[in-house]
């Protein structure tokens, strides 16, 4: 199993001024940003891009103002959402058809990325090679014989490692969730 | 975080497809902000301080910005472009 940080420390790391921990924030957080522009509010890619900067430019100029380093996530969500609706009504004074979407349906897409991104740190513990054949596979949307290719494994055994690492995952979650409980 | 046990592999399949990884130049771009933070400070002390800079810069600022030796990215451009109204 690899090693990973919690967002606290990462952010914690950040502040110090670690060279190598804004790389790793951005990294971590490079996917959510995303998603949260490109399908939580369908922005337009150059649209999207502009927000994606922005966003890490603030995040960068003010990490050190967040009360609660383990509140990042939900902190980036929040400032990506603020200036994905600036972004939207700019756009609106001169097409008015970018209509913002519902908050509700922007509310169920935030949660279901707050879940995939708790995959997705499952996922960072189980490491290599099962992070890289399932990021190939379901993120990359990459064919079995791609993966196989690039990996230097037979393309028939791709269904079954993926199942396999699958099932890791999901033992990795189901081991958080036992000790997140009250015993 | 929200309590994820119970989730099938079908759905861990399904939600790992929701985080496709951001393009690669934009992440780039992004890694490089404390790098480009630093030129943007330099250059704008630098335009504090020398009026004629200071005039290339409103004149033509991608041009000025890479005759002083930058790279002037369109993430340099917009961010001088706010910070310089305020000089």
């Amino acid at each position: 199993m690899a090693v990973e940080q919690t967002d606290a420390q990462l952010v914690s790391r950040c502040r110090d001024g670690d060279p190598d921990a804004w790389n790793e924030f951005v990294e971590r957080f490079s996917r959510y940003v995303y998603a949260i522009c490109s399908r939580g509010f369908r922005l337009a890619q150059h649209d999207a891009e502009d927000v994606f900067q922005e966003v890490f430019a603030r995040a960068f100029e003010r990490l050190s103002e967040l009360r609660s380093d383990e509140a990042v996530r939900p902190w980036l969500a929040q400032l990506t959402r603020r200036l994905c609706i600036d972004r939207l009504r700019l756009n609106a004074r001169d097409t008015p058809s970018d209509a913002e979407p519902d908050e509700r349906e922007v509310d169920d897409v935030l949660s279901q990325l707050d879940d995939a991104m708790s995959v997705r740190s499952a996922l960072d513990k189980v490491g290599d090679p099962c992070r890289e054949i399932l990021d190939r596979f379901f993120c990359r949307d990459e064919s079995y014989r791609t993966i196989g290719d690039l990996l230097g494994i037979p393309a028939g055994t791709i269904a079954s490692r993926i199942s396999r690492c699958l099932d890791k995952v999901r033992t990795e979650l189901d081991g958080r969730g036992r000790a997140s409980r009250p015993s | 975080m929200r309590e994820m046990n119970g989730f099938d592999e079908e759905q861990i399949g399904r939600l790992l497809r929701l985080l496709p990884p951001a393009p690669e130049g934009w992440v780039r771009a992004a890694q490089e902000l404390p790098a480009a933070r630093a030129m943007l400070d330099e250059i704008v002390a630098r335009a504090e301080q020398d009026a004629a800079f200071r005039l290339q810069l409103q004149a033509d600022l991608e041009r000025a910005v890479a005759a002083a030796g930058y790279e002037p990215s369109p993430f340099i451009v917009s961010r001088l472009r706010q910070l310089l109204e305020a000089v």
